[in-house]
């Protein structure tokens, strides 16, 4: 970032690049270049803000101006206000959804003031694709460091001492893990990236790859020289072209650096990165199936022990760590292990990305100090709830987790006690629900993905969850009896206790969690035939309020099966049986005389 | 890679024992040289499937056939592979395949909605196919856009924020 | 994907796998060598944990622990959850508990799961009685399975083969047979498909087993615990055969089926029950009782022959005739290698099988003698082998459309046959075969064990080229157990070199070996089967017991060595028929009933 007076960031991830933040930057700079400030200014597509829900977003550096809803068309005025005059286009600035004033500095945005970035360091600053960019802000140097200044031994004593968790959903200690697989004598050993990002709703390692590659090849590269891999692979999905693309340059130009290959930096070191990429199984999420799945087998998990780090990929020592886990390494030689146990809470250290999303002001993502409290991110960086309804539950760590209520909302987040909560940290997805969710549907919907995901290897969760979906659906149909509940518990208990791999051992949860927490939910469609959030359309009664109706025939008129009967200018009725709870004739309805309960 | 017409296949796909039977010589050499350009490496089964889908659009048996016999394995192998794994198909997919996201961000956000008007705008259900080869209407797990919640993917471009109630005007994008 | 680990061991409990350990189980302390898993070392306390799809294929050398039913759970202090015993290995002061309460009902709970994925018509499943599901259910008491309002239940389409049944509705993915067609025997016709609650073993693109690769040995039937995988039942076609006066109904029985069919009744492993199955038989009402044996002998007649000629045109320096000689009587093995081999189709033997042999002459010769039209001669055999069901309807064992041997029934279904019968086959007195092709030799029997045919072979091969009587019958080195076997005999000064493999994987190493040259043999035999055809897949099931095969071997050994003619070429009937018929061996008549061709089945990937 030299020589230019002036740079525009403008966000290149996949979700702003769906809002055609690639136009924006086409517009940008064919108005600089209009406006012969071509050598003045720079136009950036870096990696994500972050702020996903009001993109495309453009930054304005050094001044820190956010603008957000940016068109191409919005360019010029950018250009001419902003980079020509120093007048920032106030219709562009964010507005405080609390105090409805626009506010100009990132750093004032409540979705910005509590976070602290430290895996995501480098996302919205540089361009992902540029080698100089990310060497600037002192990449590689830490793999410099390494290499010339520690024994592996030391290194991982660093990482063991910085009290790094993995960030895939574990939180296994990373350093423990890799003095394991460094203590393994093997031919050869491998280290590979986990970036089979697969929680519906999580979507921070996708954003770190596009963001930041590089600082993923160089935490590799450590780990390589750590463990004694000369071999790094990173299983990457095959849904995610951004990320690959984006790792495939940062690979190249590692290579042609002479940062990845043979004697890396004159030490001797080897160490070189393929991809291998995923086909759409949620399992391969699991580190034993990822490497069978990288073996060009069918992705199911086998029993641990053996452990990967004993035999792993081609039956040699291998040393698996996710993305974000990964992002986390260079600074913690840069800043150093004390520096970064000094972030966070006692037993987790450090920071954590989290994907906000769902019914939230501020959908985005977000990074966070370990213990923070979920009101904190709910409702200070969040934004709390849209259209101003009210908070329901959250739900975090994705499948494997379990949703989390109004109680829970102060309880600080790490990895122990969201456990303790029967949830999770997971990869770190957190679903907001408002009072229009229903706990049950939102169970069989997780259940359902389950069944989908679930691999077919072990009975539990083959036909356990098939079983738990199952009942699930017959209570969202109002056909629920009593000893479901208890069934549900029990089948939960035992598909916990018995299943394979970590996916099935943790499927349950979403049942178990809302039983715990909303069981008068559950009460509700069993035993009243209701459903609270008015979501589950088999539990919907549609009634004509006689006194209101008018005999318009509207209603009749606009039902599809005949359900509704009634002579003009009489009040009419509907048949209930007949009814399918379309709720057509609502709408149709001028004078408010069809009433749903 | 050099992409393969797969309509100039000469004989319907019934017969599923004769590895290549109903492909052209052009079409078995384009397999055999992906296989190849992996080493005919077993373990590279699945980046080789994904290049063969990229050629030719789909797996149907006869081409998982020829890629068994390439690299010697058993075709119940890789069939075993490509039933695992969503991102494979056996069946052709539209000329624009159409991929609803429900994820979770998505879910809660009436992606089941737009599912739904599809099926009745298109007259078909996920996993077929319009009689025309137009559309192909598929639903996926989370394309990490969960900020533009509820999300469809119609070939490679990203439809955010999308209203049920748009749907029609969204396919009259696509001639 | 977010996952919940259990620690990693250290590199000190690593270390323990090596030594000796100590263990609790069930308050039973118990010392254990390292490596012992939790299943085994509760074995060795006396205490047999219920399982599922762990089989420990002791006969094949491979174990299938998959770890997926997840039935063997048990409680081991200070885990989260309950582990597998099978694969779970043995540490130091590890405290388990194999039927707790939590395990109990876990256990109950996960039966109880597969139960409701599986039919319900028991009462007339082919496995009712045998299947190891089954037995779970009477084992744990299930009463009920919680019905869960329109649950669905995995249905896959019927494929009905020549010789195997698969009815994937009752398949509880142990994955035993996906392990016996890949690992064992790699034919590879079998894979896990599909997945989660649709997840099934099958052929590729779900196909029919006989457009896949498969060999119908039968092996996958052979440890599939529940009626998923059985055979095709013949037996009330033959009960039909029976009943219809116009028919003459004979019957021949396949050298390994008498040193198994007495388990079906009771009796222990490698009793001999050749009297019996004989009176049985006869009971039943077949005709004529007849010995594969007899044909046995034949086809060292012709498949000796073979061998001669062509040692002799190599001995005369002919550098392009076909060496070694392959055995060509197992079924599975001619499928195998004109899928695999078809480089190879000219080296094996063109003798047809025993079996086929035995149709053969009974369709011309015997119906001829007997005054019986040929399609009013039903030729029934008693078989060890599924492959053999498929054998009899190949084309080239047809004359007109009808085929050589009618029907061939498993030893399994004779069992059910004599029950049916209502026979008292443990008092049964013994019986002998009936006259001409009832008579055989000690050669003939041991057809049934890996190496016995080219012992037997050899026997007469060597005599006839030395034209001196052998001093010894038992040729010890070439009979044993392991996969892949070499030997050298002596032929007068010329060693023979002698190759014999059983199990088509080891087959399939062998014919590599050759293929690249780095085995040079003269003879080799290949049965498809561990143990040859006395663990074949229509035999009493052996779930890979290792002592059940040893001891129908040493069975058929002993009723050789009892034989007063040891050799094929001594015996008089063998010596009449091809005095009044065939004339001599590789006689023209020999060719056209006696001898085959093989046809390339490889799968073609040019056009």
């Amino acid at each position: 970032m030299a020589i230019y007076k002036i740079h525009l960031l403008v966000c290149g991830g996949t979700g702003c690049r769906a809002s055609e933040s690639a136009a924006v930057v086409e517009s940008l700079r064919a108005s600089l270049t209009a406006a012969g400030l071509s050598d003045e200014a720079q136009v950036v597509a870096t990696g994500c803000f972050g702020f996903c829900e009001q993109g495309p977003i453009v930054k304005v550096m050094p001044d820190n101006t956010f603008y957000t809803g940016v068109t191409p068309a919005d360019a010029a005025e950018i250009v001419a206000e902003h980079v020509l005059k120093g007048r920032q286009v106030a219709r562009l600035l964010y507005t405080d959804p609390q105090h409805k004033t626009p506010v100009s500095d990132a750093k004032q945005m409540g979705f910005y003031r509590k976070q602290l970035r430290v895996a995501l360091r480098n996302c919205g600053f540089i361009d992902p694709e540029n080698i100089d960019e990310y060497i600037a802000r002192d990449g590689y140097a830490a793999l410099a460091t390494v290499l010339s200044d520690y024994s592996p031994r030391a290194a991982i004593d660093v990482v063991k001492r910085s009290g790094l968790r993995g960030r895939g959903g574990g939180g296994f200690p990373t350093g423990l893990k890799w003095e394991i697989a460094c203590g393994r004598q093997a031919d050869r050993k491998y280290v590979v990236c986990n970036a089979d990002e697969g929680d519906p709703g999580a979507f921070m390692d996708r954003s770190i790859l596009e963001g930041d590659p590089h600082s993923i090849l160089e935490a590799m590269m450590i780990c390589g020289y750590c463990i004694g891999a000369d071999r790094g692979l990173i299983y990457i999905r095959a849904e995610y072209p951004l990320a690959i693309h984006r790792l495939e340059v940062a690979i190249g130009q590692a290579r042609a650096c002479g940062l990845l290959g043979a004697d890396i930096m004159g030490t001797g070191f080897d160490f070189d990165i393929e991809l291998r990429y995923g086909a759409g199984a949620f399992v391969c999420g699991e580190e034993t199936a990822l490497i069978r799945s990288m073996e060009g087998r069918r992705g199911e998990p086998t029993v641990k022990p053996p452990y990967p780090a004993e035999s792993g990929y081609r039956g040699q020592p291998t040393n698996v760590n996710n993305v974000e886990t990964f992002a986390n390494i260079p600074v913690i030689f840069l800043k150093g292990a004390d520096w970064f146990a000094g972030i966070g809470s006692e037993r987790s250290k450090g920071t954590k990305v989290f994907a906000l999303a769902g019914k939230i002001n501020n959908v985005g993502l977000i990074e966070v100090p370990m213990g923070i409290t979920l009101r904190e991110v709910i409702f200070e960086i969040g934004g709390g709830i849209k259209d101003g309804k009210r908070f329901k539950a959250v739900q975090t760590g994705g499948p494997s987790g379990g949703c989390l209520t109004e109680k829970h909302l102060d309880t600080p987040i790490d990895f122990d006690t969201l456990l303790a909560a029967g949830s999770m940290m997971g990869s770190g997805g957190m679903i907001v629900m408002d009072e229009d969710d229903c706990m049950v549907s939102i169970a069989k919907f997780y259940l359902e993905f389950t069944v989908d995901e679930s691999c077919g290897k072990c009975a539990p969760c083959r036909i356990g969850n098939k079983r738990l979906y199952e009942v699930l659906r017959k209570i969202t149909l109002g056909h629920g009896t009593a000893d479901d509940l208890e069934y549900m518990r029990n089948l939960s208990t035992v598909i916990k206790d018995t299943a394979l791999c970590g996916l099935g051992q943790t499927s349950p949860n979403p049942v178990l969690s809302t039983l715990d927490n909303f069981r008068s939910e559950y009460e509700a469609h069993i035993f009243d035939h209701k459903c609270p959030a008015g979501q589950c359309k088999a539990l919907k009664h549609y009634f004509i309020l006689p006194e209101k109706c008018t005999g318009c025939t509207a209603c009749a008129r606009s039902c599809a099966v005949n359900a509704i009967v009634g002579e003009r200018r009489q009040a009419h009725s509907i048949i209930q049986n007949k009814c399918i709870r379309c709720g057509a004739c609502i709408e149709k309805c001028k004078f408010e005389a069809i009433q749903v309960n | 890679m050099d992409s393969v017409n797969y309509n100039e296949r000469e004989a319907p796909a019934g017969s599923s024992n004769g590895a290549g039977a109903g492909l052209k010589a052009c079409q078995v050499q384009a397999i055999k040289n992906i296989c190849q350009s992996f080493h005919n490496d077993e373990g590279e089964l699945i980046n080789i499937l994904h290049k063969t889908q990229e050629a030719f659009g789909y797996l149907p048996p006869e081409v998982q056939a020829v890629v068994a016999g390439e690299l010697r394995i058993p075709a119940a192998k890789v069939y075993g592979i490509v039933t695992f794994y969503t991102f494979f198909t056996m069946q052709p997919k539209g000329k624009y395949p159409i991929s609803v996201c429900l994820g979770t961000a998505c879910y809660v956000r009436g992606s089941e909605k737009i599912v739904e008007a599809l099926k009745k705008e298109l007259d078909i259900d996920i996993g077929g196919i319009t009689p025309d080869g137009k559309f192909s209407i598929d639903s996926l797990r989370c394309v990490g856009a969960c900020g533009l919640a509820p999300v469809m993917l119609i070939g490679d471009r990203v439809h955010g924020r999308v209203d049920a109630l748009h749907i029609k005007d969204i396919l009259a994008q696509y001639p | 994907m977010a996952t919940v680990k259990n620690p990693i061991p250290t590199n000190q409990n690593l270390q323990s796998a090596i030594n000796n350990m100590k263990l609790t189980i069930d308050n039973k302390p118990i010392d254990v060598a390292g490596g012992t898993t939790v299943y085994e070392a509760a074995k060795q306390a006396g205490i047999i944990i219920p399982r599922l799809c762990y089989l420990n294929l002791e006969t094949l050398g491979i174990e299938n622990k998959p770890a997926g039913c997840r039935i063997c759970v048990v409680e081991i202090e200070g885990r989260r959850n309950l582990a597998p015993s099978c694969a779970t290995l043995c540490a130091d002061g590890m405290i388990v508990k194999t039927s707790s309460p939590r395990v109990l009902n876990a256990r109950k709970t996960v039966l109880e799961l597969l139960l409701s994925d599986h039919p319900k018509d028991c009462l007339i499943c082919p496995k009712s009685g045998r299947c190891e599901l089954q037995n779970l259910a009477v084992c744990l008491g299930i009463r009920e399975i919680h019905a869960v309002e329109n649950a669905e239940v995995s249905t896959y389409r019927k494929d009905h083969s020549p010789s195997i049944i698969r009815d994937m509705d009752k398949c509880v993915m142990c994955r035993r047979c996906e392990t016996v067609c890949n690992t064992v025997q790699t034919v590879g016709a079998l894979s896990a498909v599909n997945r989660g609650f649709m997840a099934v073993v099958a052929p590729a693109f779900e196909q029919d087993l006989q457009d896949s690769p498969c060999t119908f040995c039968g092996q996958c039937v052979a440890v599939c615990p529940t009626g998923a995988l059985t055979e095709v039942d013949h037996t009330s076609r033959v009960i039909r055969a029976l009943a219809d006066p116009t028919k003459t109904v004979v019957v021949q029985t396949a050298p390994a089926v008498r040193a198994a069919l007495g388990e079906e009744f009771g009796m222990a492993p490698g009793t001999l029950v050749t009297g019996k199955m004989v009176a049985a038989l006869r009971q039943i009402g077949f005709d004529y009782v007849f010995d594969t044996d007899f044909a046995a002998d034949l086809t060292i007649m012709e498949e000796g022959a073979e061998l001669l000629a062509r040692l002799r045109r190599m001995l005369e320096g002919d550098r392009k005739v076909k060496l070694p000689i392959l055995t060509s009587c197992c079924p599975a093995w001619v499928n195998f290698f004109e899928q695999n081999y078809p480089d190879m189709l000219d080296v094996p033997s063109t003798a047809r099988s025993p079996q086929q042999m035995f149709g053969a002459i009974a369709k011309t010769f015997l119906a001829d003698r007997l005054g019986v039209r040929r399609d009013n001669l039903v030729v029934v055999s008693i078989m060890p082998c599924l492959a053999k069901k498929y054998e009899c309807r190949r084309n080239e064992f047809k004359v007109d459309g009808n085929p050589d041997v009618d029907f061939a029934l498993s030893t399994r279904e004779l069992a059910h046959l004599i029950k049916e019968a209502n026979i008292r086959f443990n008092t049964l007195p013994d019986e002998d075969f009936d006259a001409p092709m009832g008579e055989s030799t000690g050669a003939g029997v041991i057809f049934g064990t890996t190496g016995g045919v080219i012992e037997a072979a050899t026997r007469t091969a060597c005599e006839l080229f030395t034209g001196r009587q052998l001093e010894r019958v038992d040729f010890q080195e070439l009979r044993g157990m392991e996969g892949i076997r070499t030997a050298s005999v002596d032929f007068n000064g010329t060693p023979i070199h002698i190759g014999i493999a059983h199990q088509l994987g080891n087959a399939r190493k062998l014919l590599d070996g050759i293929r690249a040259g780095m085995y040079h043999f003269h003879a080799i035999e290949i049965m498809a089967c561990p143990g040859g055809c006395v663990g074949g897949g229509g035999q009493p099931l052996h779930l890979g017991n290792a002592d059940v095969i040893r001891a129908r071997r040493q069975a058929l050994y002993r009723e050789d060595a009892q034989k007063p003619l040891r050799k094929s070429h001594e015996n008089p009937c063998i010596q009449q028929l091809y005095s009044e018929f065939l004339d001599h061996p590789l006689s023209e008549k020999a060719h056209r009933l006696l001898h085959t061709r093989y046809f390339d089945r490889s799968v073609k990937i040019e056009r």
